[in-house]
């Protein structure tokens, strides 16, 4: 149920663990819980709280990992389309086995999995091709001969969520290799531009889809129906 | 379109449609009765230097009307339109970003003449005020509430963090005295004063108005108090389109 009145939900109830967390789309004012954005309010026992939005329009969060296009390349740092208000800045050392000698490379307009370690309202956000032990664990430069597309966050979500089900669905159909940005952003490759294509549609179309219907439809693909 | 007494309060009937624009980010089309208005809300996205505001988010709405370019008349419902968002929206969520709301009329009841009208935007009722102050903006009330309820939807849409839903209300006083809420054409014609309210969903108190002809205090009062019962109806109907939204994925 939705909801975006003065949904409060009382901290001093006595059945509830003095501790709640909150997440996306819930703000404290006060001593109350208040919701701000519109959307559907999940809970997670034990005290877990948060908005699960179908919005758009992505907001850069640490931790994260995206796809970014690199827009500009100048001196010691490239800019990064994420999608967000602003380009996110990502260093040429960020990168497995970079040195000042060894530098990556990225030329503008590559596509790069990356994540966010500063990623704040006041600051400009900033990514990196590594995690903290310094390995690149997937991230990096990609994408020759695949298709870039977005789609709902809700779907991202969806899509990485544990024991995903459009995920187990996809798997049936063709092989393809998937990258998921959280900021929206989807890549596919498939072994034909055909189905990589169909892929791409599927995904795009399932976004607004119940379950009964998008397996309907992966059912009528799978048949080469389409 | 109804006349209503003290009993209770009668609108055209409305209907309304979220996410139907594939390009913006939230988008929501809005029907009063026969005007009809489609919002496209964009944000956060980047903004210019020039507009940048260091600790907020830059607000920018456009109305396009019907037919020709806009001119002073949307200029002045784009600022009430404005400031009613302004007061709502968690701005400081996304500093040196820029939201933009259009807002594009489809189909209009026709349109009202246009004599002095009285633009007081954003400000909290005080009851001991006098309100005879006439300015030459040009405002048409019943399309400003239909704007109104268009942008909030689209801004819930779009899922930008808000303090709390507005909608609005139109408000006719006839030449009988008579309290006429959501007028069309016609009644506004014939009224001797029309009255926009944004009203707040937390604590139904009024966040604009805008009015056109004269009126007394206590028939200001009279009106905003029924606006508030009427804006009951709206939001219970946002609340509705809502839930039939969400019922799908649920």
């Amino acid at each position: 149920f939705s909801s975006e009145d003065d949904d409060t939900i009382s901290l001093t109830d006595h059945v509830k663990p003095e501790k709640v967390v909150c997440g996306p789309g819930l703000r404290r004012s006060g001593d109350r819980l208040v919701v701000c954005k519109s959307d559907v309010l999940r809970h997670k026992q034990p005290n877990m709280f948060w908005m699960e939005s179908q919005q758009r329009r992505y907001v850069p969060a640490k931790g994260e990992t995206i796809i970014g296009i690199v827009t500009v390349k100048s001196g010691d740092i490239f800019k990064v389309d994420c999608g967000g208000s602003e380009q996110a800045s990502l260093s040429y050392l960020a990168f497995e086995g970079a040195t000042k000698r060894n530098r990556p490379n990225v030329q503008v307009g590559d596509l790069v999995f990356a994540q966010f370690i500063i990623a704040n309202k006041d600051m400009e956000p900033e990514l990196v091709c590594m995690d903290s032990s310094g390995r690149a664990n997937g991230m990096g430069v990609f994408g020759g001969g695949g298709l870039l597309f977005s789609v709902s966050l809700g779907l991202v979500r969806r899509l990485l969520s544990p024991h995903s089900e459009v995920l187990s669905d996809l798997q049936q159909l063709f092989p393809c290799e998937l990258v998921v940005g959280m900021n929206g952003r989807l890549w596919v490759k498939s072994s034909r531009v055909q189905q990589t294509l169909v892929i791409a549609n599927l995904l795009q179309s399932c976004d607004t889809m119940t379950a009964q219907q998008r397996r309907e439809l992966f059912r009528r693909v799978a048949q080469g129906a389409l | 379109m109804e006349v209503c007494g003290s009993s209770g309060v009668s609108l055209r009937e409305f209907g309304c449609e979220q996410s139907l624009l594939s390009r913006p980010d939230g988008s929501a089309s809005f029907t009063q009765g026969d005007t009809s208005v489609l919002a496209g809300v964009y944000g956060p996205a980047e903004v210019k230097v020039s507009k940048e505001i260091y600790d907020r988010a830059t607000l920018e709405v456009l109305i396009q009307p019907k037919v020709g370019l806009p001119s002073v008349r949307e200029r002045s419902q784009e600022q009430c339109v404005r400031e009613t968002c302004e007061a709502s929206l968690l701005l400081s969520l996304h500093p040196r970003s820029s939201l933009t709301l259009v807002l594009q009329l489809i189909h209009d009841d026709g349109s009202v003449s246009f004599s002095k009208t009285l633009c007081a935007v954003k400000f909290v009722v005080n009851p001991l005020l006098m309100f005879l102050v006439e300015c030459s903006s040009l405002a048409v009330p019943q399309l400003l509430s239909c704007f109104l309820n268009a942008a909030c939807m689209a801004l819930m849409d779009a899922g930008l963090p808000m303090s709390c839903l507005f909608c609005g209300v139109t408000c006719a006083i006839d030449t009988d005295g008579q309290i006429i809420t959501d007028p069309s054409a016609a009644q506004e014609k014939e009224s001797r004063a029309l009255m926009t309210f944004a009203i707040d969903s937390k604590e139904r108190k009024v966040m604009m108005s805008s009015t056109k002809g004269s009126f007394s205090v206590h028939e200001l009062q009279l009106c905003i108090a029924v606006s508030q019962k009427a804006s009951e109806k709206i939001f219970q109907f946002y609340r509705d389109s809502v839930q039939r939204r969400y019922s799908k994925t649920l």
